[in-house]
Protein backbone atom coordinates (compact mmCIF):
# COMPACT_ATOMS: atom_id res chain seq x y z
CA UNK A 1 0.00 0.00 0.00
CA UNK A 2 1.52 3.24 -1.21
CA UNK A 3 1.92 6.49 1.34
CA UNK A 4 -1.48 7.93 -0.67
CA UNK A 5 -3.57 5.10 -0.75
CA UNK A 6 -2.68 4.28 2.74
CA UNK A 7 -4.21 8.22 3.82
CA UNK A 8 -6.90 7.85 1.94
CA UNK A 9 -7.70 4.52 4.22
CA UNK A 10 -6.99 6.42 7.74
CA UNK A 11 -9.70 9.53 6.54
CA UNK A 12 -12.17 6.45 5.45
CA UNK A 13 -11.85 4.50 8.66
CA UNK A 14 -12.34 7.83 10.60
CA UNK A 15 -15.35 8.46 9.16
CA UNK A 16 -16.61 5.35 9.08
CA UNK A 17 -19.73 4.26 7.08
CA UNK A 18 -19.58 7.58 4.90
CA UNK A 19 -18.63 5.69 0.98
CA UNK A 20 -15.92 7.98 -0.73
CA UNK A 21 -14.90 6.75 -3.57
CA UNK A 22 -10.93 6.75 -3.82
CA UNK A 23 -9.04 7.97 -7.45
CA UNK A 24 -5.29 8.29 -7.68
CA UNK A 25 -3.50 9.80 -10.51
CA UNK A 26 -0.08 10.96 -11.19
CA UNK A 27 0.77 10.14 -7.70
CA UNK A 28 -2.40 12.79 -6.36
CA UNK A 29 -4.97 11.14 -4.23
CA UNK A 30 -8.49 12.64 -4.73
CA UNK A 31 -11.21 11.38 -2.42
CA UNK A 32 -15.04 11.89 -3.77
CA UNK A 33 -17.35 12.21 -0.71
CA UNK A 34 -20.90 12.77 -0.40
CA UNK A 35 -21.69 16.55 -0.62
CA UNK A 36 -24.38 16.58 3.02
CA UNK A 37 -21.24 15.08 4.71
CA UNK A 38 -18.36 16.99 3.15
CA UNK A 39 -17.41 19.10 6.75
CA UNK A 40 -17.13 15.38 8.51
CA UNK A 41 -14.52 14.49 5.52
CA UNK A 42 -12.51 17.98 5.88
CA UNK A 43 -12.45 17.12 9.27
CA UNK A 44 -11.51 13.31 9.18
CA UNK A 45 -9.01 14.47 6.79
CA UNK A 46 -7.34 16.90 8.56
CA UNK A 47 -6.93 14.99 11.81
CA UNK A 48 -5.77 12.25 10.05
CA UNK A 49 -2.87 14.76 7.91
CA UNK A 50 -1.39 15.98 11.05
CA UNK A 51 -1.50 19.46 12.47
CA UNK A 52 -0.35 21.83 10.80
CA UNK A 53 -3.32 21.04 7.84
CA UNK A 54 -4.16 24.07 5.80
CA UNK A 55 -6.68 24.47 3.24
CA UNK A 56 -4.27 25.41 0.11
CA UNK A 57 -7.38 25.58 -2.26
CA UNK A 58 -10.99 25.54 -2.96
CA UNK A 59 -12.40 25.88 -6.31
CA UNK A 60 -15.08 24.66 -8.17
CA UNK A 61 -15.56 22.80 -11.99
CA UNK A 62 -18.16 22.74 -14.08
CA UNK A 63 -18.67 19.07 -16.09
CA UNK A 64 -21.68 20.47 -17.90
CA UNK A 65 -23.90 19.00 -19.45
CA UNK A 66 -23.36 15.67 -17.08
CA UNK A 67 -24.85 15.33 -13.97
CA UNK A 68 -24.09 15.70 -11.05
CA UNK A 69 -22.80 18.99 -12.65
CA UNK A 70 -20.79 20.47 -10.07
CA UNK A 71 -17.61 19.45 -8.17
CA UNK A 72 -16.21 21.44 -5.52
CA UNK A 73 -12.46 20.78 -4.95
CA UNK A 74 -10.43 21.23 -1.71
CA UNK A 75 -7.08 21.15 -1.97
CA UNK A 76 -5.58 19.96 1.71
CA UNK A 77 -1.89 20.16 2.86
CA UNK A 78 0.16 18.76 5.79
CA UNK A 79 3.10 20.58 5.87
CA UNK A 80 4.84 18.22 8.65
CA UNK A 81 5.46 15.82 7.05
CA UNK A 82 4.47 17.34 3.52
CA UNK A 83 1.80 15.79 2.43
CA UNK A 84 -1.44 16.57 -0.08
CA UNK A 85 -5.44 15.35 -0.46
CA UNK A 86 -7.50 16.53 -2.73
CA UNK A 87 -11.13 16.11 -1.66
CA UNK A 88 -14.54 16.51 -4.01
CA UNK A 89 -18.23 16.84 -3.36
CA UNK A 90 -19.92 16.57 -6.75
CA UNK A 91 -23.35 18.69 -6.80
CA UNK A 92 -26.49 18.62 -8.74
CA UNK A 93 -26.84 21.66 -11.60
CA UNK A 94 -30.54 22.90 -10.13
CA UNK A 95 -29.72 25.24 -7.06
CA UNK A 96 -26.35 23.78 -6.12
CA UNK A 97 -25.49 24.41 -2.71
CA UNK A 98 -22.91 22.95 0.08
CA UNK A 99 -22.30 23.37 3.41
CA UNK A 100 -19.31 26.25 4.40
CA UNK A 101 -15.72 25.50 5.53
CA UNK A 102 -15.43 28.49 7.27
CA UNK A 103 -15.60 26.96 10.51
CA UNK A 104 -12.79 24.94 9.27
CA UNK A 105 -10.53 27.48 8.20
CA UNK A 106 -11.54 31.18 8.31
CA UNK A 107 -9.48 31.37 4.84
CA UNK A 108 -12.03 29.12 2.83
CA UNK A 109 -14.12 32.86 3.43
CA UNK A 110 -13.04 34.41 0.02
CA UNK A 111 -12.37 31.11 -1.69
CA UNK A 112 -16.11 30.50 -1.40
CA UNK A 113 -16.53 34.15 -2.56
CA UNK A 114 -15.05 33.47 -5.62
CA UNK A 115 -16.49 29.51 -6.16
CA UNK A 116 -19.88 31.24 -5.74
CA UNK A 117 -19.09 34.53 -7.67
CA UNK A 118 -17.69 32.45 -10.57
CA UNK A 119 -19.97 28.86 -10.22
CA UNK A 120 -23.14 30.16 -8.69
CA UNK A 121 -22.64 27.62 -5.83
CA UNK A 122 -24.11 28.58 -2.90
CA UNK A 123 -21.90 28.10 1.08
CA UNK A 124 -24.47 27.21 3.66
CA UNK A 125 -23.15 29.15 6.88
CA UNK A 126 -20.93 31.48 4.90
CA UNK A 127 -20.75 34.61 7.03
CA UNK A 128 -20.73 37.42 3.87
CA UNK A 129 -21.59 35.35 0.68
CA UNK A 130 -21.53 37.32 -1.63
CA UNK A 131 -19.49 38.59 -4.94
CA UNK A 132 -16.08 39.30 -5.09
CA UNK A 133 -13.87 39.23 -8.45
CA UNK A 134 -17.04 40.33 -10.50
CA UNK A 135 -18.93 43.45 -9.95
CA UNK A 136 -21.67 43.64 -7.73
CA UNK A 137 -24.72 43.75 -10.31
CA UNK A 138 -23.04 40.98 -12.60
CA UNK A 139 -25.55 38.58 -14.14
CA UNK A 140 -24.57 35.13 -14.47
CA UNK A 141 -21.69 33.10 -13.52
CA UNK A 142 -19.00 33.49 -15.84
CA UNK A 143 -17.30 30.43 -15.33
CA UNK A 144 -20.22 27.91 -16.10
CA UNK A 145 -19.75 25.96 -19.25
CA UNK A 146 -22.74 27.63 -20.64
CA UNK A 147 -21.62 31.01 -20.07
CA UNK A 148 -19.69 32.14 -23.16
CA UNK A 149 -17.01 34.12 -23.25
CA UNK A 150 -17.94 36.68 -25.92
CA UNK A 151 -16.73 40.44 -25.15
CA UNK A 152 -19.07 42.82 -22.98
CA UNK A 153 -21.02 44.85 -25.49
CA UNK A 154 -20.31 48.84 -25.57
CA UNK A 155 -22.77 51.26 -26.57
CA UNK A 156 -20.77 52.07 -29.56
CA UNK A 157 -21.90 52.37 -33.29
CA UNK A 158 -21.63 49.52 -35.24
CA UNK A 159 -19.49 47.73 -32.56
CA UNK A 160 -19.95 44.41 -32.52
CA UNK A 161 -18.86 42.33 -28.95
CA UNK A 162 -15.79 39.80 -29.79
CA UNK A 163 -15.59 36.01 -29.64
CA UNK A 164 -12.46 33.91 -28.60
CA UNK A 165 -10.55 33.05 -31.92
CA UNK A 166 -11.52 29.83 -33.51
CA UNK A 167 -8.82 29.16 -35.30
CA UNK A 168 -7.85 25.73 -33.25
CA UNK A 169 -11.24 24.56 -32.47
CA UNK A 170 -11.79 22.33 -29.88
CA UNK A 171 -10.73 18.72 -30.57
CA UNK A 172 -12.91 15.98 -29.80
CA UNK A 173 -11.08 13.39 -26.74
CA UNK A 174 -8.52 11.24 -27.66
CA UNK A 175 -9.51 7.70 -27.95
CA UNK B 1 -19.67 68.32 26.03
CA UNK B 2 -18.43 66.75 23.29
CA UNK B 3 -14.93 65.36 23.72
CA UNK B 4 -16.83 61.82 24.33
CA UNK B 5 -19.22 61.57 22.10
CA UNK B 6 -16.13 62.47 18.86
CA UNK B 7 -14.09 60.43 20.38
CA UNK B 8 -16.59 57.26 20.32
CA UNK B 9 -17.32 57.95 16.69
CA UNK B 10 -16.37 55.52 13.67
CA UNK B 11 -15.19 57.33 10.62
CA UNK B 12 -15.04 54.54 7.03
CA UNK B 13 -13.13 55.75 4.93
CA UNK B 14 -12.01 54.16 1.13
CA UNK B 15 -8.00 53.85 0.81
CA UNK B 16 -7.90 53.43 -3.09
CA UNK B 17 -8.66 52.33 -5.61
CA UNK B 18 -6.20 54.54 -7.15
CA UNK B 19 -4.02 54.44 -3.82
CA UNK B 20 -0.51 54.75 -5.15
CA UNK B 21 0.67 52.32 -2.28
CA UNK B 22 -1.98 49.79 -3.07
CA UNK B 23 0.44 48.62 -6.11
CA UNK B 24 -2.29 48.09 -8.74
CA UNK B 25 -6.01 48.63 -8.13
CA UNK B 26 -6.96 47.78 -4.97
CA UNK B 27 -9.50 49.65 -2.57
CA UNK B 28 -9.97 48.72 1.39
CA UNK B 29 -12.79 50.42 3.11
CA UNK B 30 -11.58 51.06 6.91
CA UNK B 31 -13.30 51.65 10.05
CA UNK B 32 -11.55 54.33 11.94
CA UNK B 33 -11.43 55.42 15.47
CA UNK B 34 -9.20 58.68 14.93
CA UNK B 35 -6.29 57.14 14.03
CA UNK B 36 -6.88 54.08 15.23
CA UNK B 37 -8.05 50.88 12.62
CA UNK B 38 -10.99 48.81 13.77
CA UNK B 39 -12.01 47.72 10.89
CA UNK B 40 -10.68 46.71 7.04
CA UNK B 41 -12.48 45.19 4.16
CA UNK B 42 -10.63 45.31 1.03
CA UNK B 43 -12.67 45.20 -2.19
CA UNK B 44 -10.94 42.99 -5.12
CA UNK B 45 -11.93 42.62 -8.91
CA UNK B 46 -10.94 45.86 -10.43
CA UNK B 47 -8.36 43.75 -12.32
CA UNK B 48 -10.58 40.79 -13.07
CA UNK B 49 -9.38 39.79 -16.45
CA UNK B 50 -11.30 35.99 -16.20
CA UNK B 51 -7.17 33.89 -17.17
CA UNK B 52 -9.00 31.22 -16.17
CA UNK B 53 -11.70 31.35 -18.54
CA UNK B 54 -9.92 31.97 -20.76
CA UNK B 55 -7.42 29.42 -20.97
CA UNK B 56 -10.73 26.91 -21.39
CA UNK B 57 -10.60 28.20 -24.78
CA UNK B 58 -7.15 28.10 -26.38
CA UNK B 59 -5.01 24.91 -26.44
CA UNK B 60 -2.39 23.64 -23.62
CA UNK B 61 0.10 25.35 -25.91
CA UNK B 62 -1.58 28.98 -26.31
CA UNK B 63 -1.91 29.23 -22.77
CA UNK B 64 1.79 29.50 -21.75
CA UNK B 65 1.35 32.91 -22.36
CA UNK B 66 -0.77 34.02 -19.91
CA UNK B 67 1.03 33.29 -16.89
CA UNK B 68 3.30 35.81 -17.00
CA UNK B 69 0.99 38.49 -17.18
CA UNK B 70 -0.84 36.93 -14.09
CA UNK B 71 2.38 37.89 -12.07
CA UNK B 72 4.09 40.11 -13.79
CA UNK B 73 6.91 40.53 -11.13
CA UNK B 74 7.72 36.84 -11.26
CA UNK B 75 7.46 35.98 -14.71
CA UNK B 76 9.63 32.31 -15.01
CA UNK B 77 8.20 31.00 -11.61
CA UNK B 78 4.67 31.83 -13.04
CA UNK B 79 5.28 30.02 -16.94
CA UNK B 80 7.15 27.14 -14.49
CA UNK B 81 4.17 26.99 -12.56
CA UNK B 82 1.91 26.18 -15.33
CA UNK B 83 4.43 23.98 -17.66
CA UNK B 84 4.66 22.01 -14.77
CA UNK B 85 1.27 21.26 -14.15
CA UNK B 86 0.70 20.25 -17.83
CA UNK B 87 4.18 18.20 -18.06
CA UNK B 88 2.80 16.33 -14.91
CA UNK B 89 -0.60 15.81 -16.52
CA UNK B 90 1.53 14.56 -19.51
CA UNK B 91 4.06 12.30 -17.14
CA UNK B 92 6.82 13.93 -19.12
CA UNK B 93 9.77 15.47 -17.34
CA UNK B 94 12.03 18.06 -19.09
CA UNK B 95 16.20 17.33 -20.20
CA UNK B 96 18.51 17.63 -17.35
CA UNK B 97 20.13 20.98 -18.94
CA UNK B 98 16.02 22.51 -19.24
CA UNK B 99 15.84 22.15 -15.55
CA UNK B 100 19.07 23.63 -15.09
CA UNK B 101 18.17 26.22 -16.81
CA UNK B 102 14.68 26.72 -15.48
CA UNK B 103 16.22 26.94 -12.12
CA UNK B 104 18.68 29.70 -13.06
CA UNK B 105 15.52 32.08 -14.57
CA UNK B 106 13.29 31.30 -11.45
CA UNK B 107 15.84 32.14 -9.13
CA UNK B 108 16.64 35.38 -11.05
CA UNK B 109 12.85 36.20 -11.26
CA UNK B 110 12.81 35.49 -7.27
CA UNK B 111 15.63 38.49 -7.29
CA UNK B 112 13.90 40.64 -9.65
CA UNK B 113 10.61 40.31 -7.77
CA UNK B 114 12.21 41.21 -4.48
CA UNK B 115 13.97 43.92 -5.51
CA UNK B 116 11.12 45.81 -6.81
CA UNK B 117 9.22 44.82 -3.66
CA UNK B 118 12.00 46.48 -1.58
CA UNK B 119 12.34 49.42 -4.06
CA UNK B 120 8.24 50.02 -3.67
CA UNK B 121 7.86 49.18 -0.36
CA UNK B 122 11.04 51.62 0.24
CA UNK B 123 8.83 53.87 -1.59
CA UNK B 124 6.19 53.67 0.41
CA UNK B 125 7.87 54.47 3.26
CA UNK B 126 9.33 57.32 2.17
CA UNK B 127 13.26 56.18 1.42
CA UNK B 128 13.10 57.10 -2.15
CA UNK B 129 16.79 56.85 -3.12
CA UNK B 130 16.57 52.81 -2.82
CA UNK B 131 13.68 52.73 -5.31
CA UNK B 132 16.38 53.64 -7.77
CA UNK B 133 18.94 51.85 -6.89
CA UNK B 134 16.69 48.53 -6.91
CA UNK B 135 15.09 48.73 -10.29
CA UNK B 136 18.49 49.44 -11.51
CA UNK B 137 19.85 46.04 -10.56
CA UNK B 138 16.22 44.55 -11.63
CA UNK B 139 16.66 46.22 -15.41
CA UNK B 140 19.88 43.80 -15.33
CA UNK B 141 17.82 40.89 -14.90
CA UNK B 142 15.11 42.22 -17.16
CA UNK B 143 18.36 42.18 -19.68
CA UNK B 144 18.92 39.08 -18.78
CA UNK B 145 15.85 37.62 -19.53
CA UNK B 146 15.85 39.64 -23.00
CA UNK B 147 18.62 38.26 -24.04
CA UNK B 148 17.46 34.67 -23.46
CA UNK B 149 13.66 34.82 -24.62
CA UNK B 150 13.67 37.88 -26.65
CA UNK B 151 10.99 39.80 -24.43
CA UNK B 152 11.82 41.56 -20.79
CA UNK B 153 8.63 40.52 -18.89
CA UNK B 154 6.49 38.48 -21.43
CA UNK B 155 8.68 35.84 -22.46
CA UNK B 156 6.82 32.75 -23.01
CA UNK B 157 10.22 31.04 -23.44
CA UNK B 158 9.35 27.87 -21.16
CA UNK B 159 8.21 25.03 -23.40
CA UNK B 160 5.72 21.65 -22.98
CA UNK B 161 9.00 19.71 -21.73
CA UNK B 162 11.72 21.96 -22.20
CA UNK B 163 12.74 25.76 -23.46
CA UNK B 164 12.26 27.18 -27.05
CA UNK B 165 16.10 27.04 -27.42
CA UNK B 166 18.64 27.06 -25.75
CA UNK B 167 20.88 29.96 -23.85
CA UNK B 168 22.64 32.15 -25.84
CA UNK B 169 26.33 32.72 -25.46
CA UNK B 170 27.31 34.54 -23.35
CA UNK B 171 24.58 34.13 -20.97
CA UNK B 172 26.56 32.26 -17.87
CA UNK B 173 28.94 34.40 -17.82
CA UNK B 174 26.88 37.45 -18.09
CA UNK B 175 24.56 36.18 -15.03
CA UNK B 176 27.80 35.15 -13.10
CA UNK B 177 28.82 38.63 -13.63
CA UNK B 178 25.56 39.45 -12.15
CA UNK B 179 25.62 37.27 -8.83
CA UNK B 180 28.95 37.87 -8.13
CA UNK B 181 27.99 41.62 -7.67
CA UNK B 182 25.03 40.76 -5.95
CA UNK B 183 26.26 40.41 -2.11
CA UNK B 184 27.64 43.60 -2.43
CA UNK B 185 24.58 45.12 -3.69
CA UNK B 186 22.40 43.43 -1.21
CA UNK B 187 24.37 44.61 1.51
CA UNK B 188 24.15 48.31 0.74
CA UNK B 189 20.89 48.03 0.46
CA UNK B 190 20.58 46.58 4.54
CA UNK B 191 23.25 49.55 4.98
CA UNK B 192 20.91 51.80 4.12
CA UNK B 193 17.55 50.37 5.62
CA UNK B 194 18.23 47.83 8.01
CA UNK B 195 19.74 49.81 11.31
CA UNK B 196 17.71 52.95 9.64
CA UNK B 197 15.67 54.41 12.62
CA UNK B 198 12.75 55.69 10.51
CA UNK B 199 12.79 52.25 8.48
CA UNK B 200 12.73 50.37 12.03
CA UNK B 201 10.13 52.42 13.72
CA UNK B 202 8.18 52.00 11.07
CA UNK B 203 7.80 48.48 10.41
CA UNK B 204 8.86 46.72 13.94
CA UNK B 205 5.87 45.74 15.56
CA UNK B 206 3.71 47.00 12.93
CA UNK B 207 1.19 44.49 10.81
CA UNK B 208 1.92 41.40 12.92
CA UNK B 209 0.94 38.32 11.98
CA UNK B 210 1.05 34.77 14.45
CA UNK B 211 1.57 31.64 12.77
CA UNK B 212 -1.31 30.30 14.25
CA UNK B 213 -3.51 33.22 11.81
CA UNK B 214 -1.22 32.43 8.84
CA UNK B 215 -2.16 28.73 8.78
CA UNK B 216 -5.65 29.41 9.18
CA UNK B 217 -6.16 32.15 6.08
CA UNK B 218 -3.44 30.01 4.22
CA UNK B 219 -0.98 32.20 3.56
CA UNK B 220 2.08 31.19 2.33
CA UNK B 221 5.96 32.68 1.33
CA UNK B 222 7.57 34.84 3.70
CA UNK B 223 4.31 35.89 5.56
CA UNK B 224 4.05 32.57 6.67
CA UNK B 225 8.31 31.89 7.62
CA UNK B 226 8.37 35.63 9.04
CA UNK B 227 6.02 33.97 11.86
CA UNK B 228 7.98 31.31 11.65
CA UNK B 229 6.59 27.87 10.17
CA UNK B 230 9.36 26.34 8.12
CA UNK B 231 7.19 25.75 4.58
CA UNK B 232 8.76 25.80 1.34
CA UNK B 233 7.37 24.68 -1.77
CA UNK B 234 10.70 24.09 -3.03
CA UNK B 235 12.10 22.15 0.21
CA UNK B 236 8.68 20.24 0.65
CA UNK B 237 7.56 19.29 -2.83
CA UNK B 238 10.53 19.65 -4.65
CA UNK B 239 10.43 19.97 -8.67
CA UNK B 240 13.03 20.90 -11.04
CA UNK B 241 15.49 19.03 -9.30
CA UNK B 242 15.43 21.57 -6.52
CA UNK B 243 16.75 18.67 -3.91
CA UNK B 244 19.85 18.68 -5.33
CA UNK B 245 20.61 22.52 -4.62
CA UNK B 246 22.02 23.58 -1.13
CA UNK B 247 19.98 26.60 0.31
CA UNK B 248 18.72 27.68 3.47
CA UNK B 249 14.60 28.52 3.91
CA UNK B 250 15.25 31.90 5.82
CA UNK B 251 12.90 31.69 9.24
CA UNK B 252 11.97 34.82 11.60
CA UNK B 253 9.25 34.85 14.69
CA UNK B 254 7.77 37.86 15.27
CA UNK B 255 5.27 37.74 12.34
CA UNK B 256 6.10 41.55 11.76
CA UNK B 257 6.67 43.80 8.53
CA UNK B 258 10.57 44.29 9.47
CA UNK B 259 11.17 40.31 9.77
CA UNK B 260 9.27 39.82 5.90
CA UNK B 261 11.94 42.36 5.02
CA UNK B 262 15.00 40.17 6.67
CA UNK B 263 13.68 37.36 4.94
CA UNK B 264 13.83 38.90 2.13
CA UNK B 265 16.95 40.06 1.75
CA UNK B 266 18.45 36.83 2.72
CA UNK B 267 15.93 35.02 0.26
CA UNK B 268 18.16 36.92 -2.36
CA UNK B 269 21.44 36.12 -0.91
CA UNK B 270 20.03 32.05 -0.74
CA UNK B 271 18.79 32.41 -4.66
CA UNK B 272 22.46 33.02 -5.42
CA UNK B 273 23.56 30.50 -3.92
CA UNK B 274 21.22 28.30 -6.10
CA UNK B 275 22.13 30.13 -9.24
CA UNK B 276 26.10 29.29 -8.64
CA UNK B 277 25.05 25.66 -7.83
CA UNK B 278 23.31 25.90 -10.74
CA UNK B 279 25.87 27.11 -13.41
CA UNK B 280 28.06 25.12 -12.34
CA UNK B 281 26.48 21.90 -13.25
CA UNK B 282 24.70 23.17 -16.17
CA UNK B 283 24.29 19.70 -17.83
CA UNK B 284 24.99 20.20 -21.89
CA UNK B 285 22.28 18.50 -23.69
CA UNK B 286 18.90 18.70 -25.63
CA UNK B 287 16.35 21.20 -24.04
CA UNK B 288 13.65 19.63 -24.93
CA UNK B 289 11.83 16.44 -25.08
CA UNK B 290 12.17 14.31 -28.21
CA UNK B 291 8.54 13.64 -28.66
CA UNK B 292 7.50 14.44 -31.44
CA UNK B 293 3.50 14.19 -30.04
CA UNK B 294 4.53 17.01 -27.34
CA UNK B 295 7.34 19.06 -28.73
CA UNK B 296 8.05 20.66 -32.40
CA UNK B 297 10.04 18.86 -34.65
CA UNK B 298 13.57 20.72 -34.94
CA UNK B 299 13.80 23.14 -38.58
CA UNK B 300 16.30 21.07 -39.54
CA UNK B 301 13.93 17.69 -39.45
CA UNK B 302 11.37 19.66 -41.59
CA UNK B 303 13.16 19.69 -44.89
CA UNK B 304 14.01 15.75 -44.68
CA UNK B 305 10.77 14.26 -43.46
CA UNK B 306 7.56 14.10 -44.20
CA UNK B 307 6.60 12.78 -41.08
CA UNK B 308 7.86 15.94 -39.44
CA UNK B 309 5.97 18.32 -41.36
CA UNK B 310 2.87 16.09 -40.35
CA UNK B 311 3.47 16.17 -36.68
CA UNK B 312 4.44 20.06 -37.10
CA UNK B 313 0.80 20.47 -38.56
CA UNK B 314 -0.60 18.56 -36.14
CA UNK B 315 0.89 20.51 -32.89
CA UNK B 316 0.08 23.76 -34.64
CA UNK B 317 -3.19 23.32 -35.60
CA UNK B 318 -5.09 21.07 -32.79
CA UNK B 319 -2.44 21.14 -30.10
CA UNK B 320 -1.58 17.81 -28.34
CA UNK B 321 -4.11 16.12 -26.18
CA UNK B 322 -3.33 15.13 -22.88
CA UNK B 323 -5.35 12.11 -21.04
CA UNK B 324 -8.39 12.13 -19.18
CA UNK B 325 -7.26 13.11 -15.34
CA UNK B 326 -6.03 16.09 -13.01
CA UNK B 327 -3.17 17.40 -11.66
CA UNK B 328 -1.92 20.58 -9.44
CA UNK B 329 1.55 21.67 -9.42
CA UNK B 330 3.19 24.12 -7.27
CA UNK B 331 6.06 26.26 -7.38
CA UNK B 332 7.22 28.46 -4.42
CA UNK B 333 6.83 31.89 -5.96
CA UNK B 334 8.19 35.27 -4.24
CA UNK B 335 4.66 35.57 -2.31
CA UNK B 336 4.52 32.04 -1.85
CA UNK B 337 2.43 28.87 -3.13
CA UNK B 338 1.64 29.31 -6.48
CA UNK B 339 -0.15 26.61 -8.11
CA UNK B 340 -1.79 25.19 -11.14
CA UNK B 341 -4.54 22.54 -10.90
CA UNK B 342 -5.10 21.13 -13.92
CA UNK B 343 -8.43 19.32 -15.51
CA UNK B 344 -8.06 17.41 -19.01
CA UNK B 345 -11.55 16.34 -20.48
CA UNK B 346 -8.65 14.61 -23.16
CA UNK B 347 -9.55 17.37 -25.13
CA UNK B 348 -7.04 19.53 -26.91
CA UNK B 349 -7.99 22.36 -24.43
CA UNK B 350 -7.91 22.40 -20.91
CA UNK B 351 -11.59 21.89 -19.31
CA UNK B 352 -10.49 23.58 -16.32
CA UNK B 353 -7.12 25.66 -15.28
CA UNK B 354 -7.49 26.80 -11.70
CA UNK B 355 -4.71 29.70 -10.73
CA UNK B 356 -4.19 28.90 -7.01
CA UNK B 357 -2.62 32.61 -6.30
CA UNK B 358 -0.46 33.11 -3.31
CA UNK B 359 -0.99 36.92 -3.23
CA UNK B 360 -5.35 35.98 -3.12
CA UNK B 361 -4.92 34.20 0.43
CA UNK B 362 -2.18 36.62 1.86
CA UNK B 363 -4.39 39.68 1.45
CA UNK B 364 -7.24 38.19 3.22
CA UNK B 365 -5.08 38.41 5.90
CA UNK B 366 -4.75 42.15 5.66
CA UNK B 367 -8.07 42.95 8.28
CA UNK B 368 -6.26 40.97 10.87
CA UNK B 369 -2.72 42.36 10.26
CA UNK B 370 -3.67 46.08 10.57
CA UNK B 371 -6.82 45.41 13.45
CA UNK B 372 -5.81 48.34 16.65
CA UNK B 373 -3.09 49.53 14.26
CA UNK B 374 -2.43 53.13 12.98
CA UNK B 375 -3.94 54.21 9.58
CA UNK B 376 -0.36 55.12 8.14
CA UNK B 377 0.48 51.43 9.41
CA UNK B 378 -2.26 50.15 6.87
CA UNK B 379 -0.02 51.23 4.17
CA UNK B 380 3.08 49.60 5.62
CA UNK B 381 1.21 45.92 6.12
CA UNK B 382 0.18 46.00 2.38
CA UNK B 383 3.46 46.82 1.41
CA UNK B 384 5.18 43.81 3.50
CA UNK B 385 2.73 41.30 2.20
CA UNK B 386 3.82 41.64 -1.13
CA UNK B 387 0.65 41.61 -3.37
CA UNK B 388 0.43 41.43 -7.23
CA UNK B 389 -2.80 42.56 -7.84
CA UNK B 390 -2.99 40.98 -11.25
CA UNK B 391 -2.67 37.87 -8.92
CA UNK B 392 -5.06 38.09 -6.36
CA UNK B 393 -8.07 39.18 -9.64
CA UNK B 394 -6.74 37.09 -12.31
Amino acid sequence: MSAATDLAARVQARVGTVPLDVHEFRGEITLIAPAERIVDVLGAARAVLGEPVVLTDLTAADRYPSEPRFEVVYLLTGYAPPARLRIKARLAGEAPVIASATGLWPGADWLEREVYDLFGIRFDGHPNLTRILMPADWEGYPLRKDFSLTEEPVEFVEHVPKVPSTIIPKSPPRE
Amino acid sequence: MASSSVHAETLTINMGPQHPATHGVLRVVLDLEGEVVLGARPDLGYLHTGFEKEMEYRTYHQNIVFPPRIEYLATFIEEAAYVLAVEKLLAITAPPRAQTVRVILMELSRIASHLVWLGTSALDLNVTSAFMYCFQDREEILDLFEMVSGQRMMHGYLRLGGLQWDLPEGFAARVRRFVDDLPRRVNLYEALLTDNLIWRKRTEGVGVLTAADALRYGCTGPLLRGAGVDYDVRKAFPYSGYEQYEFDVPLARRGDSFDRYVIRMEEMRQSRRIILQALDRLPDGPVLVDDRKIALPPRSELVRSMEAVIHQFKLVSEGLRPPVGEVYAAVESPRGEKGYYVISDGSNRPARARIRSASFNNLQALPVMVYRGYLSDVIVAIASIDIVLGDVDR
